[in-house]
C-alpha cells in the first residue's frame, strides 16, 4: 500500500518541479536567479555595496574629514580617485564614509516600519472590529501625509540630528505595510490550516506568529526591498536640503547639496553621489521586482 | 458494531438539543438559518455520518458541535455538561477531547511547517511532553500509527501526495487522544484509489483509539463504507436517523429515498430505469418555509407539511425521522 503511494509521491514531485509549483523559498530564489539574472546581479551589487560600507575604514585611502586646503577642488587623479572638494576632502573616502549612513538609512528605518506595520496589519487583520478600524483609519491618514513633508514636520519639531531621521523615516513606511499585512491575515486566518490550529486549541498569539506571519514573509521580503530605495531617497532629500545629516559627517545627499555649487566647474562633486545613489535605488528596485516575481503565487507562469 | 446497537444501550457522548445556528447577514432580520432545532445523539464508539447536499449545514453543524463556531441557541451535552454556553477559557478542557480532520489536505497543513512541528503543535499546545525529544518521539510513533515513515520528520506538507498529507491531518487530529474526531468530508478532495485506504486508516485508528467519528460527507458509498448511524440533513434540520443497513435499505423520509436513488448503479442494463427527478425550489435559507423544509420539493406534501414543521419522531428500532408521511 505503502509502495503505491511512494511511487504516487514521486510521480507528484516530478510533475511538481515541472510545473514549477509548490516549490520551497529556495528553489524560488534559483529559478529567480536563472530566469532573471538582472535581479541577480543587483543583488550581487547590494552585497557589494554594503560590504563596502562595512569595511570603509579599511578601503578609504584618506579619513572621513580629512581636508586638505592646498589640493581643493581637484579633478579625479590617481591620488584622489573621484577629485576633491572645496576643503581638499577626497571625494571617493567620503563617499564610501556616506554610503555607511545612506545604506544605515535605507535598512534600519525600514526594519523598524516593517516591524510596526507588522504588528499594526496583523493585529488589524486578526482582531477585526475596532482594532481594525482605528488602526486602518491611522494608517490612512498616515498615507494621505506625503511621506517628506511628514519627514520634515518631524525633522523641523525634533530638531536634526542622525537619530531623529531615522524616526521620522520610519513614521512614514508603516502605513504600507500594515495595509499589505492585514490583507494578507485577513485571506490566511480564513484558511484551513488555521482553522486546524484553532481547533487544537493554539492561542491567538501563537497562531499570528507562527502560522500567519510566516505565510505572509514573501511579501514582506518584496516591501521591504522596496521601502529601502524610498528611504534613502529621503534621506538624501533631507539632506540636501539641509535638514538632515549635519557636516562634517557624510551621506550622499549631503555631498550632492555641498557639491551643487560648483555643479558647473566641477561637475563630478554632484555626479558621483547622484550615481551611487541611482545605482543602489536601481538595484534595490531590480531585486525587489525580481523577488516579487519569483515569490508571488499570481505571478507565476 | 451495528449488532450491538441494537441491543444493548449505549452511552451517549455527546447531545445536541434544539441547536440553532444563524448567521446574520449584516441586514437586520435577514439571517442565513444554516442549523435549525436539531436534536441528535452521538454514541461513544460509533461512527455517525451526516449526509445531505452542499450548503444543507453540515459542515457548520459539525463546527458548532465541537464549539469552533458559537451556536445561536440551544444546548450540546458533552457527558451532561453543557458545553454550548461555555466561553472558550471554561472549554479549554474539552477542546482536547474533541478533534478535527479536514477536508482539504492542500489547504489543512501550514505550508511553512514541517511534519514534526505539525503533529508536534497538539502536544506542545497542551505541553503533553516534558522535553523537545519526548515531543519527537511521540511524533515518530504518531507518523507510524498513520503510515508515514519516520524518515519524513523534517519534510514539508508540498513534498506529500495528496492522501499522505490527509494520513498527517490523522495524525495531527490523534495526537491528543481525542474520544471524538469530526470528519469532515475527508476523503472527498482524494483521488479514488487513495479514498479507501485512507477510510481504513480511519477504521484502523477508531479501534485503536477507542475513537467516536461524526463523518460529515455527501458520497453516500463512501458514507456505506464507514457508517454505523446515518444522519441526513436538509437545509439546516435532520430529516432521518437510522441504522446504516435499514436506511440503505429502507428508507422513510422521501428525501433519503431520493438521495439514494441518487447513487449511480453500475449495471448497463439498468441504464434506462426510471429516476426519481426532484422538482420544485430549494427555499433560500434566509426564510425557511413555516412547514417542513423539503414541502417544495417532496411529492408527497400535504396541507399539513406546509403548515406545520414534523418533529423529530422515534419510530423504533432506533429510527427517527421528521416527516408527516413517512413512507414505508
Amino acid at each position: 500500500m505503502f509502495e503505491h503511494e511512494d511511487k504516487n509521491m514521486a510521480l507528484n514531485e516530478d510533475l511538481q518541479s515541472q510545473i514549477g509549483e509548490r516549490d520551497g523559498i529556495r528553489d524560488k530564489l534559483k529559478r529567480m536567479c536563472r530566469e532573471n539574472p538582472l535581479a541577480a546581479v543587483s543583488a550581487v551589487v547590494i552585497a557589494i555595496i554594503i560590504l563596502m560600507a562595512i569595511f570603509a575604514p579599511v578601503i578609504a585611502p584618506y579619513g572621513e574629514a580629512e581636508q586638505d586646503l592646498i589640493n581643493r577642488l581637484q579633478a579625479p587623479s590617481a591620488e584622489h580617485w573621484l577629485g576633491t572638494d572645496e576643503l581638499g576632502r577626497d571625494l571617493f573616502s567620503r563617499m564610501l564614509y556616506g554610503s555607511r549612513l545612506s545604506i544605515t538609512i535605507g535598512i534600519l528605518p525600514s526594519l523598524i516600519s516593517l516591524t510596526i506595520g507588522v504588528v499594526a496589519g496583523l493585529a488589524a487583520g486578526y482582531f477585526g472590529g475596532w482594532v481594525d478600524y482605528v488602526i486602518m483609519r491611522v494608517a490612512d491618514v498616515m498615507l494621505s501625509i506625503p511621506s517628506l513633508i511628514l519627514a520634515m514636520v518631524v525633522m523641523y519639531t525634533l530638531g536634526t540630528s542622525t537619530v531623529n531621521l531615522f524616526i521620522a523615516l520610519s513614521m512614514t513606511g508603516w502605513s504600507s505595510v500594515a495595509r499589505v499585512v492585514r490583507s494578507q491575515t485577513l485571506s490566511i486566518k480564513q484558511s484551513e490550516y488555521v482553522e486546524a490550529a484553532r481547533s487544537i486549541g493554539v492561542g491567538r498569539w501563537k497562531i499570528m506568529f507562527r502560522h500567519i506571519l510566516p505565510n505572509c514573509i514573501p511579501s514582506l521580503i518584496v516591501l521591504f526591498t522596496l521601502n529601502v530605495p524610498s528611504a534613502i531617497l529621503s534621506e538624501s532629500s533631507l539632506s540636501f536640503l539641509g535638514i538632515g545629516v549635519k557636516v562634517p559627517a557624510a551621506s550622499w545627499g549631503l555631498i550632492v547639496n555641498q557639491g551643487r555649487q560648483f555643479l558647473f566647474t566641477q561637475p563630478w562633486l554632484c555626479l558621483a553621489p547622484c550615481v551611487a545613489i541611482m545605482i543602489v535605488v536601481l538595484a534595490f528596485n531590480f531585486l525587489g521586482d525580481g523577488l516579487r516575481d519569483a515569490l508571488d503565487p499570481y505571478m507565476q507562469r | 458494531m451495528n449488532d450491538s446497537m441494537n441491543t444493548a444501550p449505549q452511552e451517549v457522548l455527546l447531545r445536541a438539543e434544539h441547536l440553532y445556528k444563524n448567521y446574520s447577514t449584516g441586514k437586520k432580520g435577514r439571517e442565513v438559518h444554516a442549523v435549525s432545532d436539531v436534536n441528535l445523539s452521538i454514541m461513544k464508539g460509533e461512527t455517525l455520518a451526516l449526509v445531505g447536499e452542499s450548503g444543507c449545514g453540515k459542515s457548520t453543524l459539525g463546527r458548532t458541535l465541537i464549539h469552533m463556531l458559537p451556536a445561536t441557541s440551544g444546548s450540546i451535552y458533552y457527558q451532561d455538561m453543557d458545553i454550548a454556553a461555555m466561553d472558550d477559557k471554561q472549554f479549554k478542557p474539552y477542546r482536547r477531547k474533541m478533534q478535527m480532520i479536514f477536508q482539504d489536505p492542500y489547504a489543512s497543513l501550514d505550508p511553512r511547517m514541517t511534519v514534526r512541528n505539525i503533529i508536534a503543535e497538539p502536544l506542545e499546545t497542551y505541553k503533553v511532553c516534558a522535553t523537545k525529544e519526548e515531543t519527537t518521539e511521540r511524533v515518530l510513533k504518531l507518523m507510524d500509527a498513520v503510515g508515514i515513515p519516520g524518515e519524513f520528520l523534517n519534510r514539508y506538507p508540498h513534498q506529500f501526495s495528496g492522501g499522505q498529507r490527509q494520513r498527517i491531518g490523522i495524525a495531527r487530529a490523534i495526537a491528543l487522544q481525542p474520544e471524538l474526531i469530526i470528519c469532515d468530508e475527508p476523503v472527498s478532495a482524494l483521488d479514488v484509489s487513495v479514498q479507501s485506504q485512507v477510510l481504513n486508516l480511519l477504521k484502523d485508528i477508531q479501534h485503536a483509539f477507542e475513537l467516536t467519528y461524526l463523518f460529515i460527507g455527501h458520497d453516500l458509498s463512501v458514507i456505506n463504507f464507514v457508517a454505523d448511524r446515518v444522519c441526513v440533513m436538509f437545509l439546516g434540520c435532520i430529516c432521518e436517523v437510522a441504522g446504516k443497513d435499514e436506511l440503505y435499505s429502507k428508507p422513510l423520509h422521501p428525501y433519503s429515498e431520493f438521495l439514494l436513488d441518487a447513487i449511480p448503479v453500475a449495471d448497463p442494463h439498468r441504464r434506462n430505469r426510471q429516476r426519481k427527478v426532484l422538482t420544485g425550489e430549494i427555499p433560500s435559507p434566509m426564510d425557511l418555509p413555516k412547514g417542513c423544509c423539503f414541502c417544495t420539493r417532496c411529492p408527497y406534501a400535504t396541507d399539513i407539511c406546509r403548515k406545520e414543521r414534523p418533529e423529530l419522531r422515534d419510530l423504533g428500532d432506533g429510527r427517527q425521522v421528521a416527516c408527516h408521511h413517512p413512507l414505508g
